[in-house]
């Protein structure tokens, strides 16, 4: 469903990604981890077309993603790591865009709608302004939106990050429902390791832009001769701790500039 | 079609929503329309050039639609800023049409904008013919609708607003300045004669004038043509660089 083969970026002198080939089965759950700026937001833009590679091919169900860039945007469906609401509309209307602009039918988006909201526990809200939500709530509405329509690949980047254990539990649960019934496949990131162990089928860690292993959980485990998925990870990608990722540095950068130009 | 809808409302309801936007941006106007107005009255009628306020005020109309409509664009970078941009560019429509709703609800936006500044002039003392306010709401689209393809396509190549400044200082105070919203093309300087002729805005200037007080510098048919020529233009370059951005 997925073939990335030897895909690299690079932003002047900083590789991101360097040289990695992964292939994703359709119906698979893939989980791809690695620490802070290890690579995998820029891998996610390149396969969803938000950025073109360096070099190397992306490959989304058979077609290449830098050549017919609408038909793979169909493809899929993605919940970023970053922000992606618009502040001044309403959840419902956010929902409504989202769902206009993937050719949900009104009806069936509305419903949709009502649904997802009230699974993220958001129905008392749906006509609140986004800009008067806190970050859970945010971050929950991502997620609605991302599931809003039903798309053959799912990518979902550190969707948990900073949520509770109860609504994370709500999305893998979702997600793992889409998987079986729908035969979604997905591709995630997290940090949260026992997330991926309990919904990955397969897992690729990636390390300073390149894949230092795949397989599946116990494979990884055998491998590094741990006991769990985090010790396997840490054994992978070593101990130390990277710098937050330069992505957080650069927006925080971008709004004081903003802000000071206004 | 529904992309365009979605998108076009989308900028509707964004500004109906932020009151601040819609009386700040009747501040300078009115600022220019009763200062400069008022001001330079007597010295333009002793010209002979007749009442000032009602040359002026298609000239300020102008200028409104103008700020306007390159402000609507340079929400991009705004979009940019706080992610939504990336909603807007993985979504399974041709990018064309999300920029073209996008530019015709900043148009929309504009030409509101423009409206009610019509009626604070008129407010003022301005005295438009009435049959002509059908002329009139065309011109205002098209002054709208190349500026606001102008502003997409400058926000499509910045990233923040490290260079808005600039594009204020160099190109939108400019444009309105050798627009002649504020004196007459006659009798100019060579250079800045030539320089008023390539301002788009001009001809936005022009044909609002020869149609609301019926004083033409260039021809309505011209003002008209290049007009439409360049919504085309600044709407095919707008809807290119759009496309190209990358995140
Ligand atoms: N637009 C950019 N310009 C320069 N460097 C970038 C940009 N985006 C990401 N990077 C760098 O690329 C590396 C990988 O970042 P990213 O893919 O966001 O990592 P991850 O998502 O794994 O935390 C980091 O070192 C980051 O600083
Ligand atoms: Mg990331």
């Amino acid at each position: 469903m997925i073939k990335v083969q030897n895909l690299v970026k690079t932003y002047g002198q900083i590789e991101a990604v360097r040289d990695i080939s992964f292939d994703v089965q359709q119906g698979e759950i893939f989980a791809f981890l690695g620490p802070n700026g290890a690579g995998k937001t820029t891998t996610i833009k390149m396969l969803t077309t938000l950025l073109r590679p360096t070099s190397g091919t992306v490959e989304i169900d058979g077609l290449d993603a830098s050549k017919h860039q609408n038909e793979v945007r169909k493809r899929f469906g993605i919940v970023f790591q970053d922000p992606s609401l618009d502040d001044e509309l309403t959840a419902w209307e956010n929902m409504d865009i989202h769902g206009a602009l993937y050719g949900v039918p009104r009806k069936l988006r509305h419903e949709r709608t009502d649904m997802l909201l009230k699974l993220f526990e958001l129905a008392d809200r749906r006509d609140s302004f986004v800009k008067t939500f806190s970050g859970g709530m945010r971050r929950r509405l991502e997620i609605a939106r991302g599931l809003l329509h039903t798309p053959k690949i799912l990518f979902l980047d550190e969707p948990t990050l900073g949520l509770d254990p109860q609504t994370r539990n709500q999305l893998w649960t979702h997600v793992q429902k889409l998987n079986q019934e729908e035969r979604v496949t997905v591709f995630l990131t997290t940090h949260y390791m026992e997330e991926a162990d309990r919904v990955a089928q397969r897992i690729a860690v990636i390390d300073h832009g390149k894949i230092v292993a795949q397989g599946t959980s116990a494979e990884l485990k055998q491998r590094t001769d741990t006991e769990t998925l985090e010790q396997a990870f840490l054994a992978l990608t070593g101990s130390s701790i990277r710098e937050e990722g330069a992505e957080a540095n650069r927006d925080l950068r971008n709004m004081a500039r903003m802000w000071r130009k206004n | 079609m529904t992309t365009i809808y979605i998108l076009w409302l989308r900028q509707l309801k964004r500004y109906v929503r932020s009151r601040t936007r819609i009386v700040a941006s009747l501040g300078q106007p009115l600022l220019y329309l009763l200062g400069l107005g008022f001001g330079f009255s007597p010295v333009f009628e002793k010209a002979g050039q007749g009442s000032y306020i009602q040359f002026l005020a298609p000239g300020v109309i102008a200028m409104t639609v103008l700020f306007s409509s390159i402000f609507s664009g340079i929400e991009l970078i705004f979009d940019r800023q706080f992610g939504f941009l990336k909603e807007m560019l993985v979504a399974p429509v041709p990018r064309l049409l999300i920029m073209v709703g996008r530019t015709l609800g900043g148009a929309t936006v504009s030409i509101i904008q423009g409206l009610m500044v019509t009626v604070v002039c008129v407010i003022a003392g301005f005295r438009p013919s009435l049959s002509s306010l059908p002329a009139a709401l065309l011109f205002l689209a098209l002054i709208a609708i190349v500026f606001t393809a102008m502003g997409t396509a400058i926000a499509s190549v910045l990233s923040d607003f490290q260079g808005f400044q600039l594009v204020m200082n160099f190109l939108v105070m400019p444009i309105f300045f050798l627009s002649g919203a504020l004196f007459p093309l006659k009798n100019l300087p060579k250079a800045m004669e030539i320089l008023a002729t390539l301002d788009p805005l001009s001809y936005g200037v022009d044909g609002l004038r020869s149609v609301l007080i019926g004083a033409s510098h260039f021809g309505v048919a011209t003002d008209f043509a290049v007009l439409s020529v360049l919504s085309v233009v600044f709407m095919a370059i707008g809807a290119k660089l759009f496309s190209r951005i990358q995140l």
